[in-house]
């Protein structure tokens, strides 16, 4: 496996973002303290995402392998990349005013964010076993941190550690299945996994080792029953790494599992296909019936996310082209539904202080009229209600996991997403229907509103451009199959 | 996009209420008066667009996104409980929608298209066929409603605004009898014949059962409410009927319901404005106070009852005709929710209209302005134009209904000959 100059360029942003994450090392530590210097090295982290993400769109790099055979550039990881890298930037948008107590503005904020967006694009870009585990450490180690960012608060400290301890027994119980894969193929190389798989028959000892990897993998996504963590990380958390945890790691995650299931494991759909199902009906369930009883905003929005990973794996689940291509316009439809989302999250605040429960939003919309139809639209979308993005994905997930003849994971899937429509409502039904006891704080700055523009737009339009999403979705899909 | 005789009236009937409707609330709004013009803006526009829509996803985008405006109508202008009938409202249809929507998705895959004319060709096995229609039944039976799953409907016409109850009765109910002339019975033509008693059946408890409960009603809305849900039970006998005086008889019915209800609805509202109570016990002898208005209110009562001359009269006549064909038992029971209808409208109007002024604020109400009175006068003309003249309506349909008919002929053939 010697060294080749030509494997740089398929991962050069990648080797961009990380080389700007080491430089602002240096900012953060001789930058001083506070929040002037917290601000800089937001900004130019932004600068990197912006320019990594430039150079994704320019490489013109496809279907490559580098490394080895670690590490494949191919357009279903240009567009996974993207997401993450736009859903990332907007969480950082988001957090570019020192928001008071949440305390997030230290310097090392946004460069521990930066490390763990590499770490996600080496995620999606993994092809072997060694750089799955790499990528998803060095995306996790970041996040613990990240977590626990508000030192002065037990809640912070708290999430931090949960997230800690479960994520490292998960990180554990996927190497341990990713060891077991191992003995059994003799390599830690996707292709050559995915050659072992299809000829013949395969140890009990396979089957035990990838449902761990599987379920290892679960847990990043916060599909129940490995959802535990995700309420209280969640409402523990800083609101704004809150909203990146609601976006990013989990297309990441997503993506991970699309590769390991469609490329390694390609060969015996039939038997992951079950796992997932499973997976997929219990978050389904979970989400929708968890989310029925939170007052916090951000626990609701937790409960939302399992609920919302459910979906996404009823396509997956499907094991077909169309089911992938389904999970992609779905997940792409999520990340501006969260975006949108956090940004009026984020500004719940009264008199300076984050207001985290639900009933805090009411009467919004004759305080606050734009955020309250900005609100309006991203609730009636996560609900599924046409013509907005969240509808789009619904369809085309079910779509695939209809035409797989898995119809009574499609019919659980609609009927839970009537329930789940329940708490989507009541959030609407405070904004609209009811009064406001105490107003929420008037000023809302502009990158907040930059970031909700936008996610509304794309949520309200997708309809209009869902001939060349589509188009997208589907490349990367073939992409993905081809991998196989 | 496409229209043809049966999506036409409903399109004049819903860009014909909605100014209407705004008219109606010309007074009775006063807060957000913006975002309500909004709402039905909208509303209009997915109302139309359903009725238009030759592709099957679009169809589906607009049935849904009507709950949106709706929910809002609803909970933001709405009475006491609004908030309890919009969700309702809302978790109902969406319910019914949503297993119609996995439906689509089975077709789809089937057929290889959501355009509407290629899937009205597409013969779907048998088999498929019963869980199709039992999805779409799901969805339009929520809409219509039939019983039993007709409870959303009083709570939603009590607490919406007048103009809301207006569109809701006017207009949204018919969305699912639309549906199932657009798609039920062209698509799956063996299924609609296979349970066809089962609507009748459902249908005729809606007809008998609802004019029994508006008979116990004190709460004028709600009276009204149900006899909608009665009303909507000949709709769906009639075109069950899968004959081309049923299926004529319940698009007129539709459309006749669509301008008798929303009037009716009016007349509560004209009422309710000025005490600002429903209750029947509240009101009496308003015929010697409003007398225009008595003509009016007396004018639909007797539609709605389906007095020959009137729109009426001309659907509720087509129906039978229609369901004696099929069956007598059927155009028997079905006689006898006219009969039932008739008393629970002309004891309402005795209640609320004659007798002695007992009431001190009924003696004090303001006479029908003008306002109100364009806003039924539109609405009279025409109801008496369709009774008297009904071929204006019918010769419209005819065609679009023979040709949905032969479908049905054409693909039992087909199917017998693959089989």
């Amino acid at each position: 496996m010697a060294f080749d100059v030509t494997d740089i360029l398929p991962a050069l942003p990648e080797i961009f973002l990380s080389a700007v994450a080491l430089i602002l090392v240096l900012v953060a530590a001789f930058g001083g303290e506070g929040h002037v210097n917290a601000r800089r090295v937001t900004r130019l982290t932004l600068g990197g995402i912006a320019v990594a993400m430039i150079m994704l769109v320019q490489s013109g790099v496809d279907n490559v392998s580098a490394f080895g055979g670690m590490f494949v550039a191919d357009s279903f990881a240009l567009y996974m990349k993207l997401l993450v890298l736009g859903g990332t930037f907007a969480a950082l948008m988001l957090s570019l005013r020192p928001v008071g107590s949440d305390d997030v503005n230290k310097p090392e904020y946004s460069l521990l964010v930066l490390l763990a967006v590499v770490g996600m694009m080496l995620m999606i870009s993994a092809d072997d076993l060694l750089s799955l585990y790499m990528g998803i450490e060095l995306q996790s180690l970041p996040l613990y941190v990240v977590a626990a960012m508000r030192t002065n608060s037990l809640r912070s400290s708290e999430a931090g550690l949960k997230y800690f301890l479960l994520g490292a027994l998960s990180s554990g119980i996927l190497l341990y299945g990713a060891s077991l894969v191992y003995g059994v193929c003799g390599t830690t190389d996707f292709a050559g996994i995915a050659a072992a798989v299809s000829d013949g028959t395969l140890p009990v000892v396979f089957v035990v080792g990838m449902v761990f990897m599987v379920s290892g993998l679960a847990f990043k996504i916060s599909a129940a029953p490995f959802h535990m963590w995700t309420p209280d990380v969640y409402e523990g958390s800083p609101t704004t790494v809150t909203a990146l945890f609601a976006i990013a790691p989990k297309v990441a995650a997503m993506a991970l599992m699309m590769r390991l299931t469609y490329g390694a494991f390609g060969a015996i759909a039939d038997q992951w296909s079950q796992v997932l199902m499973a997976l997929s009906i219990a978050s389904m369930m979970v989400g929708a019936l968890g989310a029925i009883m939170q007052t916090d905003i951000k626990r609701m929005m937790a409960y939302s996310s399992i609920a919302h990973m459910g979906y996404a794996l009823a396509g997956l689940a499907a094991g077909t082209e169309a089911g992938a291509m389904g999970v992609i316009i779905y997940m792409t439809g999520y990340v501006f539904m969260g975006a949108g989302t956090f940004a009026i999250i984020l500004l719940m605040r009264r008199d300076g202080q984050p207001a985290t429960k639900i009933t805090d939003l009411s009467g919004l919309s004759s305080t606050h009229p734009m955020l309250a139809i900005g609100l309006l639209v991203m609730m009636f979308s996560m609900a599924g209600i046409p013509p907005l993005a969240g509808f789009f994905g619904k369809w085309y997930v079910f779509l695939a996991a209809v035409e797989a003849g898995l119809i009574p994971l499609a019919v659980i899937g609609v009927v839970m997403s009537v329930v789940g429509a329940f708490y989507y409502l009541r959030i609407i039904q405070l904004m609209y229907f009811e009064d406001a006891d105490a107003p929420l704080d008037a000023d809302v700055p502009i990158s907040n509103k930059l970031v909700l523009g936008v996610s509304m737009t794309v949520v309200l339009l997708l309809f209009a451009g869902l001939g060349s999403l589509l188009g997208s979705a589907e490349t990367a899909s073939i992409a993905l199959m081809v991998a196989r | 996009m496409g229209i043809d005789g049966i999506s036409l009236p409903f399109v004049l009937l819903s860009t014909f209420l909605t100014p209407l409707a705004v008219l109606a609330s010309w007074k009775a709004i006063k807060v957000r008066v913006r975002e309500y013009m909004i709402a039905f803006l909208v509303l209009e526009t997915m109302m139309v667009g359903m009725f238009v829509s030759l592709d099957m996803l679009m169809f589906y985008l607009f049935f849904e996104a009507v709950l949106i405006p709706m929910f809002i109508i609803i909970g933001v202008w709405g009475g006491a409980r609004r908030v309890y009938a919009a969700f309702k409202f809302f978790l109902y249809t969406l319910l019914g929608s949503v297993l119609m929507l996995v439906c689509m998705l089975a077709m789809y895959i089937d057929a290889g298209t959501t355009d509407i004319p290629a899937l009205t060709a597409h013969a779907f096995s048998a088999s498929m066929q019963i869980w199709l229609f039992l999805g779409f039944l799901a969805s339009f039976a929520v809409k219509v409603p039939m019983w039993p799953v007709h409870t959303w409907l009083p709570d939603a016409h009590v607490e919406a605004p007048t103009a809301g109850s207006m569109i809701l009765a006017g207009v949204l109910l018919k969305m699912g009898g639309y549906g199932f002339i657009r798609f039920s019975l062209p698509m799956f033509p063996e299924a609609s014949e296979f349970f066809a008693p089962l609507i009748f059946a459902l249908s005729i408890i809606a007809v008998i059962y609802t004019s029994l409960v508006a008979l116990a009603q004190s709460d004028m809305k709600k009276l009204i409410a149900y006899s909608s849900v009665a009303h909507m039970g000949f709709v769906t006998i009639g075109i069950f009927t899968m004959t081309e005086q049923g299926v004529a008889g319940a698009m007129f019915q539709m459309i006749s319901h669509g301008l008798v209800s929303a009037a009716l609805f009016f007349c509560v509202g004209v009422v309710y404005d000025r005490l600002h109570t429903r209750e029947i016990s509240a009101y009496g002898g308003v015929a010697a106070v409003m007398p225009r208005f008595a003509v009016f209110f007396m004018f639909m009562m007797l539609a709605s009852v389906g007095l020959p001359g009137t729109s009426g009269f001309v659907g509720e006549m087509l129906v039978l005709v229609g369901a004696w064909k099929a069956s007598t038992w059927v155009a028997a029971f079905t006689a006898t929710g006219l009969v039932l209808g008739a008393t629970y409208m002309l004891w309402l109007y005795r209640r609320v209209m004659f007798g002695v002024v007992v009431h001190d604020n009924v003696q004090a109400m303001r006479r029908m302005e003008g306002r109100e009175f364009f806003v039924f006068l539109p609405i009279t003309v025409l109801v008496l134009w369709f009774g008297v003249y009904p071929a204006s309506l019918l010769d419209l349909m005819a065609g679009s209904i023979q040709f949905v008919l032969e479908t049905m002929g054409q693909t039992d053939v087909a199917l017998v000959a693959q089989n």
